[in-house]
Parts: structure tokens; sequence; C-alpha cells
């Protein structure tokens, strides 16, 4: 029974990580930018949160309501000025200035806020939970989150899939010229991508900034974490980024049980094995 | 009588110009003189000089590896640790020698480094960058499992194998001074070499065009994965080196991401990459920096960063590159020109 | 006699070091239709990818609707009222038939262009419209390419060898949908390779020679001769 408990966890967990992926997985998917410092962004969402929190007074879980526009804003602002520069099929400029990236918000951070570790107070959320019988309890802000983390997934695949912004991101990704010949400007289309991954990136980081201690240092991890689900799941879907950050919390909550230490070793097990097994992913869209 | 056979008998290939000759002149005469700095400079100034050596040496190897084989690796930390990691182990563990210690380590990890390819070489491009992070994650969580070397918290090198280099305390900093020197030269000797053979051609080849180089029956997995061991062998071996000098270890200083890819990768970018002066321009500029900023801590690496960032986007080619395309210059003879 | 609705006027383009078009001035009229044939490699496509703004070109080089466009990106000129079906259709693998129809009229711009007016003009892509664009037919994709130009509303439709790749008769089954296009008022500036089709449905003819106009003039009065000539440059 303990057993299925922990399992549970991890798939609560799974939902945070995911939402980490996705973000990262728009943004490939439209315009082929793995950004190093998507996990900085995260944490940089949630000082956001903090001092959103600090300077209104309002829950953590509210600022949601002041991080999401104010990231979203950032994300087209550093497409538009910085990241458009970067694009156009040579590898090293994206990878080499978002890695900049990573390292000017992290020193950025530690010079604002120092190293000490925070973390955002929710109220009764946090330790309230439910019971599902047989002895089975979620705490109620892990299903929060993992709720919200299954709504913004389906968020985004309605809006890929249903919307004319959708449309103009797949296109754009297809053929970038051509959508030109749509009307469409890429520039505009490309900061608009990065403006939605940050509005994600603005959701995990105030459920980080809540559910755990936080600091500037931080950042890589959740990349890391986010990289692996993507991974794991398949490039080019969403829902299998879902299943891939599930696996990757139940396989560090599974570690975790086993001995504290081997909390991270195990999800980056996990992560080889699937990558030496199965390199595509378990889900991997038919297009590359 | 055969035409084509004596045409291919005429023609040869050249690769000095005038400024590759005064370069490798500059570059003998600077050998010459830091072999000789135990004779002129003080202690600080060869732990100094070690330091540049090493980060040049790890500069040259990623320059290699990403500029050259087109391997973007945000993870050589995984290597630069590993070497350490297997010194520390290699001499407190199974009594063998700090010196031996050193290529015993590169070798290790160069065997390592073959598994680690199979695995991440699944990936692509971007993702390939994050893999080898992931990697050197793992590679530094076992580490801190690994109690006898000091778990978590790390160790530190017994006296016993440190005073077994040399008997006194000057000869022991002589002798890492010169190891560190040797490496350095022998690293950027054998990557001069390297471009200069037919496997230099094909890796630029590799890197302008990896599809017609694989159409022209250039074996690019082969040779990538080579660049990638050998690189991981290189990085290993100044990894031992530079933890033999600093004498303690942790899973935390090995493994940094900071100081063994950020600055290398700064270096590399501001100096130059895809070619061999690159990394050594960088790191001038580097510890020229270093020098008139570090108090500012934090905020150097931040200013390093903004650095590269408008280094990359608006001169990709560093500082070398403009000045080569300018000047048309080059410190080593590795240009190819036909000549009949 | 009003402006003409499109003037090039001395448009030199390039492909880096390489010179494609040399000084080509042309002129269509609103509601006209113009061929532009030449051997492989004359410039025709450059020609129209100039206009439609996919190539760079002076400012006054190109004018359209009597203001001068060379300085704007292709996506403005779209805003303005032209429209590219360009070569080899291009359409997007990632959305199906109707998605890539939606995207052409991605602008809004108004005008008798609808979805349900372009399934009239095609009824065979009404049956397909939820299947992936790419997995059609190369006539029925072409008939998608043109489908989505034209849910732009454009005032100039601007078609690069449409008949590329494609069996005869759907060629001519394409062709015989022309009228129903121009009918509103629509110029045209149609590429081709295939002369004959291309003097049928035009009025004025260019013939392009290694990025020069070699010959211009209106269809009925050109001699087979002096287009042979003008074509291969004899």
């Amino acid at each position: 029974m303990e057993w299925l408990n922990i399992i549970l966890q991890g798939v609560l967990v799974g939902g945070l990580y995911a939402m980490f992926a996705a973000g990262l997985s728009l943004i490939f998917g439209v315009m082929r930018l793995v950004n190093i410092a998507h996990g900085d962004l995260i944490v940089l969402a949630a000082y956001v949160a903090l001092v959103a929190t600090d300077t209104l007074g309002v829950n953590p879980l509210l600022s949601l309501v002041v991080v999401v526009p104010v990231m979203a804003a950032i994300g087209y602002a550093l497409q538009r000025l910085v990241l458009n520069r970067t694009l156009g099929g040579d590898l090293l400029p994206p990878l080499l200035v978002t890695f900049g990236l990573s390292v000017i918000i992290q020193n950025g951070l530690l010079e604002l806020f120092t190293a000490d570790s925070r973390k955002l107070q929710a109220g009764a959320i946090e330790t309230a939970s439910l019971h599902l019988g047989g002895g089975l309890a979620v705490g109620t802000l892990p299903l929060l989150q993992f709720v919200v983390a299954v709504a913004v997934i389906a968020g985004l695949q309605a809006l890929f899939y249903r919307t004319a912004l959708g449309r103009a991101f797949r296109a754009t990704s297809d053929d970038q010229p051509v959508a030109q010949l749509m009307g469409l400007d890429n520039r505009h289309v490309f900061a608009l991508a990065m403006a939605l991954s940050l509005a994600v990136v603005a959701v995990a980081g105030v459920f980080l900034a809540v559910r755990a201690n936080f600091d500037p240092s931080i950042g890589p991890a959740r990349l890391i974490f986010g990289f692996e689900a993507v991974i794991m799941g398949g490039l080019g879907s969403l829902w299998g980024t879902l299943a891939g950050g599930i696996i990757l919390g139940v396989a560090q909550a599974i570690g975790a049980q086993l001995d504290p230490g081997w909390q991270l070793l195990a999800g980056h097990i996990a992560f080889l094995v699937v990558l030496a097994l199965r390199p595509e992913g378990l889900f991997p869209k038919v297009q590359g | 009588m055969s035409v084509t056979a004596d045409a291919t008998r005429s023609v040869k290939v050249a690769h000095a110009t005038p400024s590759s000759r005064i370069g490798v002149a500059l570059f003998v005469g600077a050998v010459i003189v830091l072999a000789a700095a135990p004779y002129w400079g003080d202690r600080q100034a060869l732990r100094l000089l070690a330091e540049i050596f090493a980060y040049v040496a790890l500069a040259s190897l990623w320059n290699l590896l990403a500029g050259y084989a087109g391997l973007v690796s945000v993870g050589q930390q995984a290597y630069v640790g590993l070497g350490a990691y297997l010194l520390f182990a290699l001499t407190m563990l199974l009594d063998i020698p700090p010196l031996a210690a050193i290529p015993l380590a590169g070798l290790i990890a160069a065997i390592v480094a073959v598994p680690v390819a199979a695995l991440i070489f699944r990936l692509r491009g971007h993702y390939f960058a994050i893999g080898t992070w992931v990697v050197a994650e793992v590679f530094r969580l076992l580490a801190a499992q690994v109690s006898v070397l000091g778990g978590g918290s790390g160790i530190s090198l017994p006296v016993g194998i440190i005073t077994a280099i040399a008997p006194t305390r000057q000869w022991r900093e002589f002798i890492v001074y010169w190891v560190a020197l040797a490496l350095v030269v022998m690293v950027l000797l054998l990557i001069v070499w390297l471009l200069r053979s037919r496997y230099g051609l094909a890796l630029t080849a590799i890197r302008d065009n990896e599809l017609a180089a694989r159409s022209n029956g250039i074996d690019v997995r082969r040779i990538k994965l080579a660049i990638y061991v050998g690189v991981a062998f290189g990085t290993a071996m100044i990894g031992a080196l530079i933890f033999l000098q600093k004498i303690r270890i942790s899973p935390d200083t090995a493994f940094s991401v900071n100081d063994w890819t950020a600055f290398v990768i700064f270096i590399t970018v501001i100096g130059g990459i895809g070619r061999v002066e690159g990394p050594i321009i960088g790191t001038i500029v580097f510890f020229l920096l270093r020098q008139t900023l570090a108090d500012l801590g934090s905020l150097y690496l931040l200013m390093l960063g903004a650095v590269a960032i408008v280094v990359m986007l608006n001169a990709p080619k560093g500082i070398w590159g403009l000045i080569a395309d300018r000047f048309g210059w080059q410190m080593f003879p590795l240009e190819r020109r036909v000549i009949s | 006699m009003p402006d003409p609705l499109l003037e090039v006027r001395a448009l030199d383009a390039g492909y880096g070091d390489f010179q494609a078009l040399f000084g080509i001035s042309l002129d269509v009229a609103a509601g006209q239709v113009v061929a532009v044939i030449g051997a492989n490699g004359a410039g025709k496509s450059t020609l129209l990818k100039s206009i439609a703004g996919v190539m760079p070109s002076r400012r006054d080089a190109v004018r359209f609707d009597g203001e001068p466009v060379g300085d704007l990106p292709a996506y403005r000129r779209v805003a303005r009222g032209i429209a590219l079906v360009p070569e080899g259709r291009r359409l997007f693998p990632s959305l199906s038939v109707e998605e890539n129809l939606k995207i052409g009229g991605q602008l809004g711009r108004p005008g008798p262009w609808t979805l349900p007016r372009i399934y009239d003009l095609f009824p065979v892509l009404a049956e397909r419209r939820a299947m992936p664009a790419t997995s059609l037919s190369g006539g029925q994709q072409q008939m998608v390419a043109i489908g989505r130009a034209l849910m732009s509303n454009p005032k100039l439709l601007l078609c690069d060898e449409i008949s590329l790749g494609l069996a005869p008769i759907v060629v001519r089954e394409i062709y015989a949908r022309l009228p129903a296009i121009v009918g509103e008022g629509l110029s045209l500036v149609i590429v081709e390779q295939d002369i004959v089709q291309a003097l049928a449905a035009a009025s004025q003819v260019y013939c392009l020679q290694e990025g020069r106009v070699a010959l211009e003039g209106a269809a009925g009065a050109l001699t087979r001769e002096a287009i042979a000539a003008a074509y291969f440059g004899v």
C-alpha cells in the first residue's frame, strides 16, 4: 500500500515535469530551437511570483494573474530582440546564446536575491489532503498541480490543432518562406510561440515555488527534467510528454524510497534506459 | 606514359604561409620561455600559468569537438571530473604513482566514453547537447555515492601521495608545472597534426555539410566517435592534473558546470570557434578580464555571458575569426594550397 | 488609360554572386492575363519571386496599385493583394486540405473568394477536406495551392509553373478553371513551360531568355518563329 502511495506521488510530480517539458517541446516543434535557459526561466518565474506575492500580499497561486503576462511579455521580447537572430539552420548560435542567457539569468538572480533558499506559502492547501480510501491519500496541492498540468497540455493541443494561431505555428514550422506568402510575419509568429512557452513556464514556476524550496541555481536541473520527459515521451507529442513526465516522476519516487540519495539518479537511469531501448521515445509523432 | 599518374605525382599541397611561419616561431619561442618559467617565475606565476595551460587545453579540445566535429557538448565537465576522480582512486586505492595515474586516468575515461557515446549519439543537435549534460549529472551523482572517495563532501589527497612526486615542495611544483605545459603542448600539436591530415580534411567536410561528406564516402559516425573518445581522453588527463594540483576534490567542484563548461565555452566563442588559434586568444582575453574583474563575483559571470552572446550574434567567428578574415593570417600551418 | 496594376521597371535580381535577372520591365493591367515563358533557367521563377517579395529588390523596381513595393517583405505584399502559387506547390504537410485553404485566408482580406466558393471551383477538394494535404495527387495538390492563394482575395495572382509534373489531361482541367478565376477582375501572371496553354490563356506574352526580355507582345500577334527564336535565343 505504501508503494501505491509512492507511485501516486510520482505520478502527480510527473504532471509538474510535464509542464516543464511542454514549453520546451512547443518551442522545438515550432522553430527547432532548444532553449537551454528554459529551466532558469522557470526559476525566474518563481522569483517573479515571489516579488508579486510580497508586493501584492496575495496567495502565490493567485499571483499567476501577474506572473503569466509578465513572463509572456518577456518571452515575446526575448525572441524578437535576441533569439530570432540566432535562427537559421546553424546549431551553434541558438545553443550558445541560450547557454549564455542561462548564465546571465542565474547570476542576475543571484545578485538580486542572493543564494538563499526560498519558498512561497500557499496556506492551508499545502497540507490538505484527499483520502481516496483503502489507505491511499493524495495532497490537495499536488493533485491540483497535476490537474492544471493536464489542462495546460489539453489547452496547448487544442490551440495547436483547432485555432488559427495553431495553424500559423504549424505552417511556419513546416515551411517558413511559404508561410510568409500567407501573410504571416515569421518574426512575430516565433515571438508569439516563445510568449506562449513562457506563459506555460510561468505556471510551472509558480507551482515550483509553492511546492519546494528554490534558489537561483536549480534551473539546470529543471531543464534536464523537462528534457528527459520530452525525450522519453517522444518528440512532437504533447500527451507523450505527459507520459514521459509521469515515468520520470515515478522513477524518482521509487528511487527516493529505496535511498534518498538515489532519487535523481533513478530518474536519469530511467531516461538512459529509454534512450537505449527506444530512442524515438514511447509515443513519437509519425513525422519528424 | 600515363598522363594522370604524372599529374598526381606533380601536384603538391602546401600548408605554410608567411604568417604561419611567424606563428610557429612565436609558438616555439613561447614554449621555450614557458619551460624555463620555474627559473624566472615565482610560485604564484607558476600556478597561474598552469591554470592558463589547462584552460587553453580544455578549450582547444572543446573546440575540436564542437567547432570541427559539430558535436556541441555542454557536459565536458563529466570527463574533467571523471579524470580527477580516477586520479584520486588510482593513487589512493591502487597505489599508482600520481604522474603515471594521469595518462591512465585518461585511458580509462576514453574507454568509458565509448558506451556513453553509443547512448548519446542517438540524440541530435540541441538534444545531444542536453544529453551530454545529463551524463555529467549522472557522473556527479555517482561520484557522490562513492564514500571511499569522500562521498558528497569530498576528500583530500593524502600527503604521502603528493610527496611521492618529488622530495621537495619546490620540485613538486616544478614537475606539476612542466606536466601541465607538456599536456597543453601535446594537445595543441595533436590537434594541428590531426587537422593537417586527411582526417582533418574530413572533419572540415563534416562541419560544412554532413550529408555531402557522407555521400563522398566519409564514415561520419566513426570519425565523430573517434573525436569524442579522443577529446574525453585529453579532457580527463587535464582534469586529473588540475585536481592533482588542487589536492582536494568534491563532486560539486569536479563536475562544476561553471568552471569546466561555461568558462571553456565562453573562451572559445570569444576567441574564435572552429579555428585552432581561437582558444588561445580566448584564454588570454579571459584571464585578462579575470585579473581586472574577478572581485565582482557573479556579476563577472553575468558580464561574461553577455559578452559571449554579443560576440555570438555580431561576430560569430570570434576575435581570431575577425583577424583571420581581415588579414588572412594563420598561426599554425593548416591552410591547404595546391601547388604544381 | 489607367495605370497598370503591376509595373516592373528595370528589375535586377540574383542569388549571391549569380545574377538571374537583368533590367526586366513588365506591365500587367487590371483584369489582364499575362504569360511569361522561357527555357529553364531563363529567370521566370525569379521574376515571380521578386514580384511576390520572396526575393528582395529596389524599392521602385516593383510598383503595385500605384505604390512602390520593392522594399516590402512578402508578408506585407500579401496584405496589399499580391498572391503567389509557388513552384512545386509547397503545401504545408502538417495541415489538412481545409487547413491549407484556411491559412491562405489568414489575413481576412475582403473579397469574393471564400472556402465554399473554392470548394465550388474544385469539388474534388471538398471530398478530401480533412485529409493531409500532401496525401493528394499532384493535380489535386495544385488545386489546393491555387485555392490557398485565392483565399487571400488577391488583386494579382502569380502562378509559377502550375503544369509542372502533371498529366496533360489534368493540366487542361486546371486551365479550364482559369476563366472562372479571372472572371471577377483578378489579374494573372502565368509562368509556364507549356507554351500552348500559356498562349491560349493569356492576352499578353513576355518571353525571357537568360534573364532578359527577349520578346513581348499580344498573344495572338506573335508568330511561332518569333517565339521559338526568342525562347531558344537563336
